[in-house]
């Protein structure tokens, strides 16, 4: 198939040495036809400045409510194929491991009845197929499902939970991120695919600070890697590391709490004072490494900026013992997460963020609610902010219920 | 709750929607908030009037669409 339309503006997408969308999408089109609208309609909208996608409407497959994301094009009589575009989001593996022929199995699909676009992964953490017609989108599910892939979320739903590769591949791991995304995503399959909520919820679990899957500025429950011990060091290490870089320059003055010291007596570090960033271990690897104590923190609240401004999650429960919770099925987990999820049910409006509910409500009431202490973890920037107000509304003797909180 | 106000639910769910069709759209938080309400003679709980609207969209007497938000509707 030739080429249908005269693109100057997206062949500027194509130059550089990086991969280009745009010549993806070329070669896409030199078997799909709807592929060879999608460059069209694509070239006229950043001709015009303007999208020509409409979104929504009544897609999707017999029970579900999620999964599949509608999305038409407003210009149908000049590009057909892309009359209907919609995107299949597929559940991703914890930490996206794939065998290669499942791989292939998921590609033979998106050849035969889909535009031969694929997005790996998407923000959400799904693979999502690209351009499914209406009429293709029963046909595709249920040959994912006889190979045992399912639809992720999407809709007022909890959206597929993600991880990061976690301890499979990371030595920074505090907490098997896989293993609870894993059992947490089966375990609320209802609520993933039957939406019931006021608006989107996501998980996201990072094994550490670094948080691979920017869980903190986009999950509404950030579950980050976090040890309650100190910072493992070999001296012998950091002696090799001072030969070859200045410390004090890259690791000690850069410590975002100002607690080490690097001296002829070696690295000292002030680990009550250590805020886990993360920072001198990702530079001297060899020679630090994360406690042994490993748990996680949970944060709640972050958005990108939709309905209201972007917000980053707040601490919620500084020390999780993910290990300990695991020998019970993370019951406890899911028990918190259901009383958050009651209150959001309760008081919430629609496409309410948990976030946003809580700026609405404050935060007193909603602790007060889901049976939490307010704690001074919780503050955000307790250092630069001296003038933290207590009330006394809380019973100082309520306990942290069942938690297993250290 | 008896089969035969399990009946009742789910007629009373698709009824809902049927009489609000093309003017109002319900999410399935509305539906399982009336249903409280209008059942709380029988002791239907939410998670009742929750498995009827799964069995309903399961069947396919009701489906799901998406416009800003999730909501509920007759199949075409
Ligand atoms: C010569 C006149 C003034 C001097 C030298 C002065 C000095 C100060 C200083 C040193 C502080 C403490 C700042 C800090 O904690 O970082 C302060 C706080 C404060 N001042 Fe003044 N001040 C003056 C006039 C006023 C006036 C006229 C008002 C109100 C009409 C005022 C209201 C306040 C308030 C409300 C605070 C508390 C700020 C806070 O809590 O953050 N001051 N002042
Ligand atoms: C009738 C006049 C005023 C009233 C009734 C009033 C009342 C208050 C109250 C109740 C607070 C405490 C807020 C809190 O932290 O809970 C406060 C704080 C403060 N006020 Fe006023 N105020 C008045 C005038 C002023 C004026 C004229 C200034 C400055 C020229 C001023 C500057 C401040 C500052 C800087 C704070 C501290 C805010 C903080 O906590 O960081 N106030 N005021
Ligand atoms: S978040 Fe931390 S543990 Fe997870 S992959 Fe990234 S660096 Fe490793
Ligand atoms: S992890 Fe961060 S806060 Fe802790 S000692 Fe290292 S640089 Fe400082």
């Amino acid at each position: 198939m030739g080429k249908k339309y005269e693109t100057p503006l997206l062949d500027e997408l194509k130059k550089g040495k990086w991969p280009s969308f745009v010549a993806e999408m070329e070669r896409a089109a030199e078997t799909s036809e709807m592929t060879g609208d999608l460059l069209g309609q694509v070239e006229q909208s950043y001709k015009e400045k303007m999208g020509h996608w409409k979104h929504g409407g009544m897609v999707g497959v017999k029970g579900y409510g999620s999964g599949i994301v509608g999305r038409f094009s407003d210009l149908p009589e000049k590009y057909p194929g892309v009359k209907e575009f919609h995107t299949v989001r597929i559940n991703q593996p914890s930490g996206f491991f794939y065998k290669s022929d499942s791989l292939r199995k998921i590609v033979d699909i998106g050849e035969k009845h889909a535009s031969s676009l694929f997005n790996f992964h998407g923000s959400t953490g799904d693979i999502q197929i690209l351009g499914v017609k209406t009429s293709e989108l029963e046909t595709i599910f249920q040959q994912l499902v006889s190979f045992g892939f399912d639809l992720g979320g999407s809709g007022s739903a909890l959206r597929t939970p993600s991880c990061c590769v976690g301890m499979a591949r990371c030595e920074f791991a505090n907490y098997d991120a896989m293993h609870i995304c894993y059992n947490i995503t089966q375990a609320f399959q209802d609520e993933m695919h039957r939406p019931i909520f006021n608006y989107k919820f996501k998980f996201k679990f990072s094994g550490c600070g670094n948080d691979c899957t920017a869980s903190i500025a986009r999950a509404d429950m950030s579950i980050i890697g976090t040890w309650k011990d100190n910072i493992r060091i070999d001296q012998g290490m950091v002696k090799e590391y001072a030969k070859k870089m200045n410390l004090h320059k890259y690791v000690t003055s850069k410590c975002p709490t100002k607690c080490m010291n690097y001296s002829d007596t070696g690295l000292e570090i002030d680990d009550s004072n250590c805020s886990k960033c993360m920072h001198c271990i990702n530079v001297m690897p060899k020679a630090l490494r994360p406690g042994i104590k490993g748990g996680a923190t949970i944060l709640l609240g972050s958005k990108a900026p939709m309905v209201s401004g972007p917000r980053l999650s707040m601490v919620l429960v500084p020390f999780y013992d993910v290990a300990e919770d695991a020998k019970n099925g993370y019951q406890w987990f899911k028990d918190f997460v259901g009383k958050i999820w009651e209150f959001w049910d309760e008081y919430g409006v629609n496409r309410e963020r948990i976030g946003e509910l809580i700026q609405r409500v404050g935060i007193g009431n909603f602790l007060e609610a889901i049976g939490l202490e307010p704690l001074p973890e919780m503050v955000s920037s307790p250092r630069g902010n001296p003038f933290v107000l207590y009330e006394d509304y809380v019973e100082a003797d309520e306990g942290q219920g069942e938690s297993p909180q250290g | 709750m008896t089969d035969e106000t399990k009946a009742q639910l789910e007629e009373a769910i698709v009824n809902l929607i049927r009489e609000f069709v093309n003017r109002k759209r319900f999410k399935p938080g509305d539906v399982v908030k009336e249903m409280e309400v209008k059942f709380s003679a029988s002791d239907v709980t939410k998670d009742d009037v929750k498995s009827a609207i799964r069995e309903l969209t399961d069947s396919g007497r009701l489906i799901y669409g998406y416009a800003g938000g999730s909501f509920l509707s007759l199949p075409e």
